[in-house]
C-alpha cells in the first residue's frame, strides 16, 4: 500500500498528488511513468512521474479526471492508500544543449512537459514554451512553466486566456521566422495535439520528440496492448518509449486504437456514479 | 482390498475426470475438472503395478518419486503420499492440473504400451488437494543464517527456489513487477484450469511459514538494476519467465481487435474482465474470433473467448458467436496438453487446421473486418523432427473475423537485463545459465525457468528453481566456489 501524503487541486478537473513510493523515487528520472492501481477492483493506469523528491522518498503525479480510474482517484486525499505504484517505468528524456528549443504542454501535458523544460533551460538552452487548454480554466502552472523559460506563449482555444488559438499556430511562426532556428521540439498532450504538431514541423525538418499515451496493460512489455506503428515497425510504449520521434509515427492508428475501449470506458463510468449514489457520501469506494 | 496380482490391476481401466457439464462449462470460469473422490483415486492407484525400474519417474523433469506415493495412496496413507511427494515437488496441486502428463510421466507409463497409462497426474492433484486442505507436511525452517538472497520473479521458478531457500534459514526476498505474485500462474493460465486460490495459498503458506517477503510492483532492470541487487544480496536468482509477446509479421496486425495472447489473458485472469465492470478493466471480444497457434496458450485464449462470449450472450441476450483456432500444422502436430484440445473441442471451439493467415483486413474504422488466409499441407520433416508446413498456391481466402489474438510464442522480457552487465544472452535473448547449476556467466546470479529455456513448462520451471536453490545454498555456506 502506497500513501496519499499530500493533494493540490490544480483546476477542476486537474489534481496534484505526491505518494509515498521509495522504490519508485530512488531511481525516477523525468520522462518516465508509474503504473498506478487504485484498490483491488482497479485497473492498471499509467501516469508520468510529473516530480521525485528522493530524500523523501515521494513521487508527484497529476492526473486529468477523464473516466473511472482518474475520477475516483481524484476523490481520494491524504492518508488514503493506492494498492499498486509500480515503476518507474519507460526510458528516461535525452537532454542536452541543442540551441534553441520549443517545449510544448496541452492540457494535462503542461505537467510532464514541465521537468523537463526545466532541464532543458538547466542544460544551457534556449528555451520556448507554448502551453495551451481548452480553456482558462484547465489551464495550470503558467507561472512555472515561465520561470524556466525564456518566452511563454500561452493560447485556449476559446480565448479565455491568452492567444485564441491552437498551440500549433505560434509554433508555426516560430518556425517560419528565419531569426529563430528551432533545433528540436518536445509535445506532450493530447494524442491530437501531438499529431498536429509534428505535421506542423515536419516541413521544416525540426525533430520532434512526443510522450504517447496509448492504453496499457502492465507497463512492462509483457502484454503489447501499448504498441505504436512507426515507420519501422510496431514497438512497445511502455519498454521502447514513452518517448518517440513523432516524424515517425503513425498517428491515425494510434488515435484509432485509443478509442478502441470507448464503450466499456462511459460503461465504467456509469456504473461508478451508481454505485457512489447508492453509497452516498463517500464517493471513494465502491463495495 | 486384497493384494492383487499384476495382472488383475492391469484389467482395471484408468478413471475418467469427471468434469463440469461441457454446456454449463462454457457459460463460468468455474474448475472443469472437478477432481477424483475418494474412493475413485484409491482405485486408480490400484491400477500401478510398482515398477522396479519405473519408467514413469524417468519421463518426470523433476523425477517425483511416483510408485511410493501411489502406493501410499493405496494404502489410505495420505500423510506419508504427501511426504513421497514433496520430496520431488512442493506444489503438486498446480503440477497434477497443468503438467502435459501424456508426454511426461504418463507418456512413459508402462501400462501405456497396451493400455491407458496410470492416470498419475490427477492423482498427484488429488494428493496436493489433500495438503492443501489438511496441511499435513509443515513447511520446517532452519535456523538462520544471516545470509540475504534475492529472487526475481514470483512465478514457479522463483517460488520454488525461494522455498527451497526460505527453508534452509536463508532471508529470501522475491521481487514481483506485478501487483500479485504468481507468474503465469496467475496471470496466464485461467481460473477455469487452475483455480487462483490453489496458487494464494501456496504462496501465502510459504510466506507465513517461512517469512519469504515479497515485495511486488518491483520492477528489476528499473526500480533497482540487478547490480543494485547484488550490492545489497549474497546471492540473486533470475526467474522472470519469457513474457515478451511475439506478433507474426503481416499487414494489420496494429489494427483495433488483434491482440496478443497474453493482453487477453492478463486482461481476463489478471485483472477479472470477465467481471467488469465490477472490476475495472474490460476486455473486448467481437462475435467473431480467431485465435492464432495451438499450443496451451492458444487453448486458454480460445477457451476464454468462449466464455465470454456465453457471458455476453447471457447478459444481452445476443448470439454466442464463433471461436476458431488457426493452426498451420495439422491436428497430429497440436503442441497444448491433450486434455485441453478435448475441452476445447467439446465446449465449441472450432479448429482450422492446415491454415495459416497472411493479412488481417480492415474496415474504414481501423477495426478488424476479416482474416486472410492461406491453405497448407505438410512436406518433409523440418530441423524440430515435425514435416514443416508449405503453402498452398492459390489457396488463399478470407474468414469473417472481427477478433484476432495471437499466440505465438513469447520471449525473455529484456527490462531486468538493463545494466546487467557480464549476464551473458543468447541470439534468443535468453540468459545463458548451466543447466544442473542455474549458474549464469555473471557472479552470484543464477538463472532458471523461461528466462533460460524460453517458453517450456511450470514443472521444468520449478526444477530449474530447484536446482538453483540448493547451488546457491552450497555457495553462500561456502561449501561452494564461484570459480
Ligand atoms: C506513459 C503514459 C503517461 C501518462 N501520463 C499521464 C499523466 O501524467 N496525467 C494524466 O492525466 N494522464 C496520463 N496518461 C493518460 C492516463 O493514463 C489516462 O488518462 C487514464 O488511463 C484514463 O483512465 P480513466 O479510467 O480515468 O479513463 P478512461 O475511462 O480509460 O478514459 C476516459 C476517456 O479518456 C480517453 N483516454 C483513455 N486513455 C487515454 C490516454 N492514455 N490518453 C488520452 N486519453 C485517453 C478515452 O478515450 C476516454 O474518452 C498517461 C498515459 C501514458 C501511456
Ligand atoms: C497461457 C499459458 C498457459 C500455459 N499452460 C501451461 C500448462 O498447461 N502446463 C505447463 O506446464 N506450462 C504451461 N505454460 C507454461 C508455463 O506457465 C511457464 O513455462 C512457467 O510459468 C514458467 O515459469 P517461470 O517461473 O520461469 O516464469 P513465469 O511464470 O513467467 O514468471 C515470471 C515472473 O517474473 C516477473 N518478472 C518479469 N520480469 C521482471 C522484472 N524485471 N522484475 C521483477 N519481476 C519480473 C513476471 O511478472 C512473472 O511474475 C503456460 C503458459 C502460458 C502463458
Ligand atoms: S510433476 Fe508433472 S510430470 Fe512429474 S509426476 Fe507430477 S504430473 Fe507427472
Ligand atoms: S510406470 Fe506406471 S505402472 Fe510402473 S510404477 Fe510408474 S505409474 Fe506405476
Ligand atoms: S503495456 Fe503491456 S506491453 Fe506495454
Amino acid at each position: 500500500m502506497y500513501a496519499i501524503v499530500k493533494k493540490e487541486v490544480l483546476t477542476d478537473v486537474t489534481k496534484l498528488m505526491v505518494i509515498e513510493a521509495p522504490h519508485v523515487a530512488r531511481s525516477a528520472r523525468a520522462g518516465q511513468f508509474v503504473i498506478v492501481r487504485i484498490d483491488e477492483y482497479g485497473e492498471r493506469i499509467p501516469l508520468t512521474i510529473a516530480d521525485y523528491d528522493r530524500a523523501a522518498g515521494t513521487i508527484t503525479i497529476i492526473f486529468q479526471e477523464l473516466g473511472k480510474s482518474t475520477k475516483q482517484l481524484g476523490k481520494l486525499t491524504p492518508g488514503d492508500t493506492l494498492a499498486s505504484f509500480a515503476g518507474p517505468l519507460g526510458h528516461p528524456t535525452e537532454i542536452g544543449n541543442y540551441g534553441t528549443v520549443v517545449c510544448m504542454g496541452g492540457g494535462v501535458g503542461i505537467a510532464p512537459i514541465y521537468p523537463i523544460t526545466r532541464a532543458l533551460k538547466e542544460a544551457g538552452n534556449r528555451v520556448i514554451s507554448i502551453i495551451g487548454a481548452r480553456t482558462k480554466n484547465l489551464l495550470f502552472w503558467e507561472d512555472r512553466m515561465m520561470s524556466v523559460s525564456d518566452s511563454l506563449i500561452v493560447c485556449t482555444d476559446d480565448g479565455s486566456h491568452g492567444r485564441a488559438c491552437l498551440v500549433t499556430e505560434p509554433l508555426k511562426e516560430l518556425l517560419e521566422d528565419k531569426n529563430n532556428r528551432v533545433a528540436k521540439v518536445w509535445a506532450i498532450g493530447p494524442a491530437s495535439m501531438m499529431k498536429f504538431v509534428t505535421l506542423t514541423t515536419k516541413p521544416h525538418a525540426v525533430p520532434t520528440i512526443v510522450s504517447l499515451n496509448t492504453i496499457m496493460i502492465d507497463g512492462t512489455g509483457m502484454c503489447g496492448g501499448c504498441r505504436v506503428l512507426l515507420e519501422e515497425g510496431a514497438r512497445f510504449v511502455c519498454v521502447d518509449g514513452p518517448e518517440f520521434d513523432g516524424h515517425k509515427v503513425d498517428w491515425d492508428s494510434l488515435l484509432s486504437r485509443l478509442s478502441f475501449y470507448k464503450d466499456e470506458e462511459r460503461e465504467a463510468v456509469e456504473y461508478y456514479e451508481h454505485k457512489c449514489r447508492i453509497d452516498g457520501e463517500t464517493m471513494k469506494g465502491r463495495k | 482390498m486384497a493384494e492383487l496380482k499384476p495382472a488383475d490391476r492391469m484389467k482395471i481401466k484408468r478413471h475418467p475426470m469427471p468434469n463440469q457439464d461441457e454446456h454449463v462449462r462454457r457459460g463460468n470460469f468455474d474448475e472443469v475438472a472437478l477432481g477424483y473422490a475418494p474412493e475413485t483415486a484409491r482405485e486408480e492407484a490400484e491400477r500401478c503395478i510398482q515398477c522396479k525400474d519405473p519408467k514413469c519417474v524417468q519421463g518426470c523433469p523433476v523425477g517425483v518419486l511416483i510408485p511410493q506415493f501411489i502406493k501410499a495412496l493405496r494404502e489410505g496413507d495420505m500423510v506419508q503420499a504427501v511426504e513421497w511427494m514433496k520430496v520431488k515437488n512442493n506444489l503438486p496441486a498446480i503440477c497434477g492440473r497443468v503438467c502435459p502428463q501424456e508426454s511426461q510421466c504418463e507418456g512413459n507409463c508402462i501400462l501405456g504400451k497396451k493400455g491407458d497409462p496410470v492416470a498419475i497426474g490427477r492423482l498427484e492433484r488429488y494428493v496436493g488437494d489433500f495438503e492443501l486442505a489438511h496441511r499435513t507436511c509443515p513447511l520446517a525452517k532452519a535456523p538462520k543464517t544471516g545470509k540475504r538472497i534475492a529472487v526475481v520473479g514470483s512465478g514457479p521458478a522463483g517460488l520454488t527456489c525461494a522455498v527451497d531457500l526460505g527453508r534452509e534459514g536463508h532471508d529470501v526476498t522475491i521481487f514481483e513487477s506485478l501487483h500479485g505474485p504468481g507468474g503465469v500462474l496467475i496471470y496466464g493460465i485461467p481460473e477455469f484450469r487452475l483455480p487462483k486460490g490453489v496458487v494464494h495459498n501456496e504462496v501465502n503458506y510459504a510466506v507465513e511459514c517461512l517469512g519469504i517477503q515479497i515485495k511486488t510492483d518491483h520492477v528489476i532492470g528499473r526500480s533497482y538494476t540487478l547490480d543494485e541487487l547484488l550490492a545489497e544480496y549474497d546471492a540473486v536468482f533470475l526467474g522472470t519467465g519469457a513474457g515478451l509477446p511475439s506478433f507474426m509479421r503481416i499487414p494489420g496486425i496494429n489494427l483495433n481487435g488483434v491482440m496478443s495472447a497474453n493482453e487477453f489473458l492478463t486482461r481476463v485472469n489478471l485483472m477479472k474482465a470477465y467481471q467488469f465492470p465490477d472490476y475495472d478493466t474490460p476486455v473486448k471480444l467481437g462475435r467473431k474470433v480467431a485465435v492464432i497457434g495451438a499450443g496451451n496458450v492458444a487453448m486458454d485464449a480460445a477457451r476464454c473467448s468462449l466464455r465470454l462470449r456465453a457471458l455476453a450472450a447471457q447478459k444481452n441476450a445476443g448470439e454466442q458467436g464463433e471461436v476458431h483456432i488457426v493452426y498451420r500444422r495439422s491436428k497430429d502436430e497440436v503442441p497444448a496438453r491433450h486434455e485441453e484440445v478435448e475441452h476445447a473441442e467439446e465446449e465449441g471451439v472450432i479448429f482450422d487446421f492446415l491454415t495459416s493467415p497472411i493479412e488481417i483486413l480492415g474496415d474504414e474504422k481501423h477495426h478488424v473486418r476479416s482474416l486472410r488466409c492461406v491453405r497448407m499441407e505438410l512436406g518433409e520433416p523440418d530441423a524440430s523432427g515435425r514435416r514443416k508446413p508449405l503453402e498452398r498456391k492459390g489457396s488463399e481466402f478470407d474468414m469473417d473475423i472481427d477478433t484476432v489474438i495471437m499466440a505465438l510464442g513469447t520471449n525473455p522480457n529484456p527490462i531486468v537485463f538493463v545494466d546487467a552487465d557480464g549476464l551473458e544472452r543468447t541470439k534468443y535473448g535468453t540468459a545463458v545459465a548451466e543447466h544442473e547449476t542455474g549458474r549464469t556467466k555473471k557472479r552470484r546470479v543464477w538463472a532458471g525457468g523461461d528466462v533460460v529455456t524460453g517458453a517450456a513448462t511450470v514443472i521444468s520451471a520449478m526444477g530449474a528453481g530447484k536446482r538453483a536453490a540448493a547451488d546457491i545454498h552450497a555457495f553462500v555456506k561456502g561449501e561452494s566456489s564461484w570459480d
